[in-house]
């Protein structure tokens, strides 16, 4: 356990090493976040109160998203990367020799990575936000450290995805046509688009059922106030219940991998 | 031919082996065979380029279909109907996509530099900017053009325009023009990077965020936000002047009509500027960023 806290740790101090990147990244937050603001006031001056939320909810959903993204990693980027390498050239076998678990390994170097992406990139854009628009903030104080368990739960999803893809590269070799795929999934099922409420249908139902709305329709949903009592603990559930799923599918897909499959390089 | 670089960076021996071509050429010349190359390498894994031009596709077509969503729920969004939304959006995506498919990659600069393989770009006898322009080219991104003019195709059939033949001329105009005005960004945020190498994501605010932004009516955003990309960052000329000019629209900042001629005056603008600082200051810049190393 101390070795994966010490695994976290490293990455963390990792990607806080570049802080010009980390400003240049707060920046382009910033922009999008703000294109996509008055997008949203747009729409929801022609319609108020869609999907259940008020323009100033709605504003907070699009600051939520742009400190989220990097935080849940919607569009992939992390670990994913250098796994698929390391698989690609064949340094992989080096890793399964190591007395570690392989996926807990990668787990705690991509929560280090979470956690400081989300003080150093999403602290700052929603700040930002809040100070140009007018946003709903918490009422209550518990809030906040419930919002904080459904990113958690949220940043687990997205890694379970991302390391089953990573799998993949022990048959196609070249990780980034699946990668891109899952990314792209990522980025529209997440709600970072468009709310996942404002999707009609069975469109709707379907996106709010997938892995992704873990990333950010139940956190931001959580944010807002509208999973309180058994609804929070029904939320957890979601996101919990799919992060077991796919981190055991993740490890299956290991197993298979390290039988089967030859290993490049040598 | 003269190769007026800075002493310090390595320059072509005096007995060049090679006949030798104007630069511009040179450029050209060396940017298809770069070219070539990432493409024979990227077939070698056939089904990941099959998944990465349909996730291009794709990441662009996600974009039309949240506009798409949004109409659900409302019939005009500023102002502007779907059609006349999607004619911004196609213009906007298919000039952006041949300007990323052609100069795309150019936000690995900061990263050579860092890591020290710009060097091997500096002592070959090929132009900085032609290679680093052709470096990883992307035919994927195919993708990203297919969709955006799929997406024009769509308004032009379903807008109802009163086309003359100078409106005609203009659609060409917008995507040749946007592309090169979208290229000098990139060349400019290249050549910033060699500044603060680690900043390449400030690039994307204005390409990718550009993008993003024009594919949206004016009548939404905030008057500075006009202004910054009309005056500041000339973005404006990719596609809203002109297509507002198509759709016998207002424009915004109460601009008089003739604007919308301006694109190509504005790219070749943009590019005399880069040229100065992006073309032939690379090489100057690239070397101080190398002494530091």
């Amino acid at each position: 356990m101390r070795l994966y806290a010490v695994v976290a740790g490293g990455a963390f101090r990792r990607y806080a090493t570049y802080r010009t990147a980390t400003a240049a990244g707060v920046f382009t937050n910033t922009v999008f976040g703000f294109i996509m603001a008055y997008t949203y006031v747009a729409l929801w001056d022609v319609r108020p109160q869609l999907g259940g939320y008020d323009t100033s909810q709605a504003l907070t959903y699009v600051w939520l998203g742009q400190a989220l993204l990097m935080t849940c990693a919607m569009m992939g980027g992390g670990f994913e990367d250098e796994l698929t390498e390391r698989i690609r050239t064949g340094d992989i076998a080096v890793d399964l020799y190591r007395p570690v678990d392989l996926q807990l390994w990668w787990l705690a170097g991509d929560l280090g990575r979470a956690a400081f992406h989300l003080l150093g990139r999403g602290v700052a854009p929603m700040f930002l936000g809040a100070l140009a628009f007018d946003l709903a903030l918490p009422g209550s104080l518990w809030t906040w450290p419930a919002f904080l368990v459904s990113v958690f739960l949220g940043v687990v999803v997205s890694f379970a995805v991302r390391y089953l893809v990573a799998m993949s590269a022990f048959w196609l070799m070249d990780g980034a046509g699946a990668m891109r795929i899952v990314s792209l999934a990522g980025l529209f099922f997440s709600g970072m688009l468009l709310p996942l409420n404002l999707f009609p249908g069975l469109l709707g139902e379907v996106a709010r059922a997938l892995p992704w709305s873990s990333l950010l329709q139940v956190p931001a949903d959580v944010f807002l106030g509208k999973h309180t009592g058994w609804g929070l603990v029904e939320a957890y559930a979601f996101q919990g219940g799919w992060a077991v799923v796919l981190l055991l599918a993740g490890r299956l897909l290991q197993t298979v991998a390290t039988r089967r499959v030859v290993v490049q390089g040598g | 031919m003269r190769t007026d670089r800075e002493p310090g960076v390595s320059r072509a021996p005096e007995a060049f082996p090679f006949p030798e071509h104007p630069r511009l050429l040179e450029g050209v010349r060396a940017y298809g065979l770069i070219m070539a190359m990432w493409v024979r390498s990227t077939m070698a894994y056939r089904a990941s380029f099959a998944m990465t031009v349909l996730g291009d596709f794709a990441v662009t077509a996600f974009d039309f279909v949240t506009i798409l969503l949004m109409f659900t729920h409302v019939d005009a969004l500023g102002g502007y109907t779907l059609p006349e939304i999607a004619l911004l959006y196609g213009l906007s995506a298919t000039a952006f996509g041949l300007c990323d498919m052609l100069l795309g990659s150019m936000d690995r600069v900061g990263r050579r530099v860092r890591d020290g393989t710009l060097d091997t770009l500096l002592v070959r006898p090929v132009p900085v900017l032609a290679q680093v322009a052709a470096d990883r080219f992307a035919l994927r991104r195919l993708g990203r053009i297919t969709q955006g003019l799929l997406v024009l195709g769509y308004a032009l059939v379903a807008l109802d325009i009163a086309w003359t033949p100078l409106k005609v001329l203009m659609l060409p105009m917008m995507v040749l023009s946007g592309a090169a005005i979208f290229g000098a960004v990139f060349v400019a945020g290249a050549a910033f990077q060699f500044v603060a190498q680690d900043a390449s994501e400030v690039q994307n605010s204005f390409t990718y965020g550009g993008t993003t932004l024009l594919q949206y009516p004016p009548t939404i955003f905030a008057k500075d936000l006009v202004r910054g990309v009309t005056f500041v960052v000339p973005l404006a000329f990719v596609s809203w002047l002109p297509a507002l000019y198509v759709l016998d629209r207002e424009y915004p900042l109460d601009l008089p009509e003739w604007v919308a001629f301006l694109p190509p005056l504005v790219a070749v603008a943009c590019w005399a500027l880069r040229g100065s600082r992006g073309g032939r200051g690379c090489g100057p810049i690239g070397a101080r960023a190398v002494e530091r190393q």
